[in-house]
């Protein structure tokens, strides 16, 4: 588990090294009723369809996953070795919970699901993401999103 | 909403709405095969939807299913990849490779059966490829890409990826098994785990740049790296 304490010391010491960008304000907005959310998924997992292309060191482009994508479909290309992979390899839904999602919308409890969803490769400066991120989000609108869920690995 | 996994990164970056998850890295909603707690996740942070001012930093309260120490139920691998004889002990790395794999293909077929799905297939097309690769460039490390467009390092790093995948998919065929053991399994315990070790040293004393930056940080993780010859 991802307490600091938890981890030894070399690891604790090392992710508390890594340079976080600050910023001087927090966009926040006021969310929709989740029974009228339209919810995509974004992860920095590294995650593309097997017949994408695989990201690169350094990357800084995403890849669109479609919302009926099937789980075998996916794999992942994140350049890191640092992080637990044995979860992704028992179940996607540890990383991109997209099964999760569709149940909530065939539920109720959410109004729907994102028609694409979306998947950067994390081990990249954040900086050198925006141009893609404001691209994305321009496509998030396009499709109607209003909420998205971010995961990290 | 975010899903926050090192909360002390969240603190500094600020975002609008996240959720901090006591989760280990790689498993940001919790633990695989979990629908009910991995739901609950979910809710919970798309639950901040509703919070009318911000930014808002909450907390998950409770550990993964199977994640505390009391939890390791002290997972076996199902096969015994022990050399059968002195003979086996001494071939070369190549041979051993193909007699482990051999040894635990019943697993990942087993496993593929189960989940219907395998993550296996970044780097090569059959995973005895992206074994062969990686004991090829061990025997000699002149060789070429065996990819037009993508050069060799890179091949070296997802094929290297493939080969633990399908590890721990075969391994998982036998459920029970935490990321800790699993993870300790393959760098410590197979021909598999030994073979990438080399690789990392075997790349890292190579004039090609690409060769020594992606053996020096993406084959083998941080908590490994004492392993590395």
């Amino acid at each position: 588990m991802v307490r600091l304490s938890d981890l030894s010391e070399f690891e604790a010491e090392h992710l508390l090294a890594l340079d976080c960008p600050q910023f001087s304000d927090s966009p926040f907005a006021e969310g929709p009723d989740l029974k009228d959310a339209r919810v995509a998924l974004i992860t920095s997992a590294g995650l593309s369809r097997r017949d994408d292309s695989t990201f690169r060191p350094g990357a800084t482009d995403y890849r669109v996953i479609p919302g009926d994508i099937a789980s075998g479909e996916l794999v992942m290309s994140h350049v890191s070795t640092n992080y637990d992979r044995t979860g992704f390899a028992q179940d996607l839904n540890v990383v991109f919970p997209i099964d999760r999602l569709r149940e909530m919308e065939t539920d109720g409890t959410i109004g729907s699901a994102a028609g694409f969803h979306y998947s950067f490769m994390g081990a990249t400066e954040p900086e050198a993401l925006e141009e893609s991120a404001r691209q994305l989000a321009g496509l998030l609108k396009e499709d109607k999103v209003n909420a998205v869920f971010l995961t990290p690995v | 909403m975010l899903i926050s996994l090192v909360r002390e990164h969240t603190e500094q970056m600020n975002p609008p709405r996240a959720l901090w998850v006591p989760f280990d890295l790689g498993r940001p909603m919790g633990a695989p095969d979990e629908p009910d707690f991995q739901r609950r996740v979910l809710e919970s942070g798309l639950s901040l939807l509703a919070e009318k001012s911000g930014p808002v930093l909450a907390d998950f309260p409770d550990d993964a299913p199977g994640s505390k120490p009391e939890d390791m139920s002290g997972w076996v691998c199902p096969v015994n990849l022990a050399p059968a004889d002195a003979d086996e002990a001494e071939s070369c790395l190549r041979a051993q490779l193909e007699q482990e794999m051999t040894a635990l293909q019943p697993w990942y077929d087993l496993q593929l059966e189960q989940k219907g799905r395998t993550t296996v297939g970044v780097g090569a097309d059959n995973i005895r490829d992206s074994a062969k690769l990686i004991a090829g460039f061990l025997e000699d490390p002149s060789i070429d890409s065996p990819c037009d467009y993508r050069p060799l390092a890179l091949m070296l790093k997802y094929n290297a990826e493939d080969l633990k995948a399908w590890y721990f998919e075969a391994a998982t065929a036998q459920p029970g098994g935490s990321g800790r053991e699993l993870a300790d399994w393959f760098w410590k315990a197979t021909t598999a785990g030994k073979s990438l070790l080399q690789l990392a040293s075997t790349m890292r004393a190579c004039d090609n740049k690409g060769l020594q930056a992606l053996g020096t940080k993406g084959i083998v993780p941080r908590a490994y790296e004492h392993l590395v010859p």
